[in-house]
């Protein structure tokens, strides 16, 4: 009697220890809800009531600052989304498209290729951006391993407490406000910005004593391309626009070799700047490296076109997702028009 | 593996699971892979180190006891038979070839710590000779990595063979069992260093499974943590940073890192010391306690009795007494006495080995002649501190001074103040920068930096000291608490909720208020350099 008293007892310590751990746990991570927004936007795909996407976009800041989902729904009726995050690195876009996968099959995965130029993560930060949101799955975990400098630990992946512990002197009251749903910052994983600044002297790229791209590079996005035939998906790579970090020519060859002997398609829209009308005065929010709404409305008015063509069905007309659809474009607007303030736009 | 990594919780959080759902006969096998595995994490290389010092011991071991046992039995059967003289003569024949087996073990195991931790400080002084003649080529450094405990496994191997060879303990028969009392996880990368009489006693019986056992072992591994996270690692950047500069922070910089230093070194290594008294303890082990609240000391004497006592006894009962009673210091003794009178021949016979010992307990802690001055400042203190000690037993008397709280305190904080002034050169390379920051204190007058707020913290903000300050205060009042008794066994009788509240309270302080995991420079602990 005393043995099972003692040992319940014992149990509630516990369980109360591990309540205040979770707690303490919801509190001290990171929230992303101002000033750095990229380490939300992984999370929020899984708030989608309706995954079944025919367009996923995967890849870094330029896929989730240069294309624009409500965009090609409302032109097009394209239901699409993007798992990007900041400086995402390639295999961190293999395993979310993995992930994403156990939740639908979309009919064509768009790839931005700026992150070949990585073999292997540069920051833990970027990483946490990217892996963090992520449900817990195999994927994850895979993702986790893959990702990881030589100064991270699983296990802080696990309990971000662990990582996150120091934070108690920097705790806001957003810290508090958010601490069990945060407010979405994305579109369908597109973030927006409706200011501009014109790029100018963009600085030319460094020659390079190699412009190889590395093995663990490719062998990700070969395993993207295999994942994607065995799903009967088309994967089309792009390069974004973007005119910083530079891209070589000697890049563009490598992925154009790549997209032929696959044969995939390839966009570099860096040279059909006269067929999207990217305008780098006003289409773009920091001097040339993302495109602003501008910018991101005119891309998006260009691939819709290519993805229709490719078999990419129009959706409006769907009661559910035009319903959806509608919520969204209604809380787009409401940015834009918040933004405009903002930044004084007319 | 250090300690305070996630590697070491989830090998000891598999070792404690194993250990006791291992049969107890077998559980000193366990303990023995668990220490191999552990040493060979800081790499597998190492193991040969410490290999040749459990097998040179070992069997050095065996020698003498064979020895002692021949001798016992071959005077056994001389019963009766045969003069005294020859019996006398025998027995100091075979005494000759035991010290003889001895010295040849232990300078060959003092020769590979020589090899491998003073090799380039050998080096570098005859260098240093050879370009006062002129000679600007000297010897080239040579690069051996240093194997992690291996000051104190030596010692505690040498201890047990000096032992073995006064018959105060038996030899270790099996190798397995002296390998693990060499090589015993908790303990080898920072002591304490162990008795064989001692730590055999728990360290082969099997240990049935104790809740109670476990806990106190995980409650005092908690407790280290605190310490060496909460305290140490939080002040760290700032001692590094200040000592990094010896030229450029001087004055208010080197009496603020004096001071956090000595607070930072007695958080960090008593946590250590409290994570392997708890980790042996958690698998039923007792080790020996290595600090009794030394800055409550109020005598430099006091303090080493109290400071890493394991290594002070060590040096005491194998480097002072043997010294102090050979036959050279014999003779000192003897020509002293009848020179300058028995006053003079009793007392410096004993300084000549104190000298000795310090020289020792200097060299021991590192390669550099900074440690070895340290040594012989302690010794220096000490010295004239027992010769004085007439003189303050009059001034006491006078003054009626001993029994007030007020002159208590106030030797204490003398001590303490003490302690830091001779720490400061553990934190330099080299004795000119360790004299000229001490100098600096009195010397250079920058105070004012520490009130105009343009002193450099090196990354510490009000925050940390903050943290840092509500640590010291909870470690004081620990350790006024342990003057009566130990808290643990108090809060032991407290009721469960409470028992609770304090134990899981300091580990969530230890998780959020310790310095640990990205961003943080997470450090090895101080003595395991030495």
């Amino acid at each position: 009697m005393y043995k099972r008293k003692r040992k319940a007892r014992m149990a509630l310590a516990v369980l109360i220890v591990l309540i205040i751990l979770y707690l303490l746990q919801r509190l001290f991570v990171p929230k992303y809800v101002d000033g750095i927004v990229e380490g939300a936007f992984v999370a929020e795909y899984y708030r989608e009531a309706n995954k079944d996407f025919d367009v996923l976009f995967v890849g870094d800041c330029e896929v989730y600052e240069n294309f624009s989902p409500v965009a090609l729904w409302n032109e097009y009726g394209i239901h699409s989304y993007i798992r990007g995050s900041a400086e995402q690195y390639i295999w961190q876009s293999y395993y979310l498209l993995e992930d994403a996968l156990r939740y639908h099959k979309p009919k064509v995965v768009v790839f931005n290729i700026q992150s070949l130029q990585f073999d292997k993560s540069q920051s833990e930060a970027y990483n946490r951006m990217s892996i963090e949101g992520m449900r817990w799955s195999m994927s994850k975990v895979r993702d986790i391993f893959a990702s990881m400098t030589e100064e991270e630990h699983f296990i802080e992946y696990v309990f971000p407490l662990l990582r996150y512990h120091s934070r108690w002197n920097d705790l806001s009251m957003d810290d508090l406000r958010y601490m069990f749903s945060t407010k979405p910052v994305t579109f369908n994983g597109y973030y927006m910005r409706v200011d501009a600044l014109p790029a100018k002297d963009v600085p030319k790229g460094k020659p390079m004593a190699d412009y190889s791209f590395g093995d663990n590079a490719w062998k990700y996005l070969e395993k993207m391309r295999v994942l994607c035939e065995e799903n009967g998906i088309e994967l089309i790579t792009i390069k974004a626009p973007s005119l910083y970090p530079y891209w070589y020519e000697e890049w563009d060859e490598q992925a154009a070799d790549y997209a032929k002997e696959h044969d995939l398609m390839y966009i570099n829209f860096l040279k059909i700047q006269d067929q999207t009308g990217i305008d780098y005065d006003t289409d773009t929010y920091d001097a040339g490296l993302h495109m602003n709404l501008s910018g991101a409305k005119k891309l998006s008015h260009y691939l819709g076109r290519i993805l229709r063509a490719e078999g990419v069905p129009d959706r409006r007309g769907d009661p559910e997702l035009d319903a959806l659809w509608a919520k969204e474009t209604k809380r787009y607007n409401r940015e834009i028009k918040a933004q405009k303030i903002r930044y004084g736009i007319e | 593996m250090l300690f305070t990594s996630y590697e070491f919780l989830f090998f000891l959080a598999v070792l404690v699971i194993l250990y006791y759902h291992t049969p107890p006969e077998k559980q000193w096998i366990m303990l023995l892979a668990a220490s191999l595995g552990f040493y060979a994490s800081f790499g597998p290389v190492y193991l040969c180190y410490i290999g040749t010092t459990i097998l040179t011991v070992w069997f050095c071991g065996i020698q003498l006891e064979k020895n002692l046992v021949h001798q016992k039995v071959v005077l056994e059967e001389q019963k009766g038979a045969g003069s005294r003289e020859e019996k006398k003569n025998y027995k100091l024949r075979q005494k000759a070839i035991r010290s003889r087996m001895q010295a040849l073990c232990i300078v060959f195991n003092l020769g590979i710590l020589a090899v491998v931790k003073y090799a380039n400080f050998f080096i570098a002084n005859v260098n240093g000779a050879l370009s006062l003649f002129g000679q600007s080529e000297g010897l080239s450094f040579v690069s051996i990595a240093m194997p992690l405990g291996i000051s104190f496994y030596t010692l505690q191997a040498i201890g047990y063979l000096v032992d073995v060879g006064r018959g105060t303990v038996q030899a270790e028969k099996n190798l397995f069992k002296f390998a693990l009392f060499v090589s015993f996880f908790p303990q080898v990368i920072q002591g304490p260093i162990s008795r064989f009489g001692d730590l055999s006693k728990t360290l082969y019986e099997g240990h049935p499974y104790d809740p109670q056992t476990v806990a106190f072992g995980l409650e005092r591994i908690l407790w280290g943590f605190f310490k060496k996270l909460v305290i140490a690692d939080r002040l760290m950047p700032l001692v590094t940073g200040i000592i990094s500069d010896a030229g450029a922070y001087q004055g208010a910089y080197a009496a603020v890192a004096m001071l956090v230093y000595t607070v930072e070194l007695y958080a960090d290594f008593t946590g250590g010391i409290d994570i392997s008294i708890g980790v042996a303890e958690a698998l039923g082990v007792q080790v020996q306690e290595n600090f009794l609240r030394p800055y409550f000391s109020t005598s430099l004497k006091e303090y080493w009795r109290r400071w890493h006592i394991s290594m002070c006894s060590w040096f005491r009962d194998y480097v002072f007494y043997p010294v102090s009673t050979s036959k050279g210091m014999q003779s000192f003794a003897k020509f002293l006495r009848k020179r300058f009178g028995p006053n003079l021949g009793k007392r410096l016979p004993v300084y000549v080995s104190s000298c000795v010992v310090w020289f020792a307990t200097g060299i021991w802690h590192g390669a550099r002649w900074n440690f070895i001055v340290w040594g012989w400042l302690h010794f220096a203190i000490l010295m004239i501190s027992e010769e004085c000690e007439p003189l303050y037993e009059r001034f006491h008397a006078r003054f009626g001074l001993i029994d007030r709280k007020g002159y208590h305190f106030f030797m204490m904080a003398r001590t303490f103040l003490l302690v830091c002034v001779l720490n400061l050169f553990d934190c330099y390379v080299n004795v000119a920068d360790t004299l000229s920051v001490l100098a600096s204190i009195f010397a250079v007058h920058n105070w004012g930096l520490l009130l105009d707020g343009s002193f450099e913290w090196f990354g510490l903000g009000l925050s940390d000291f903050v943290v840092a300050f509500l640590g010291v205060g909870l470690m004081l009042f620990v350790s006024i608490q342990q003057e009566k008794e130990w808290v643990r066994d108090q809060v032991a009788r407290w009721p469960f909720a409470a028992r609770a509240c304090v134990w899981s309270g300091l580990f969530l302080i230890v998780l959020i208020f310790g310095a640990y995991g990205i961003g943080y420079d997470s450090a090895q602990f101080i003595y395991n350099r030495f």
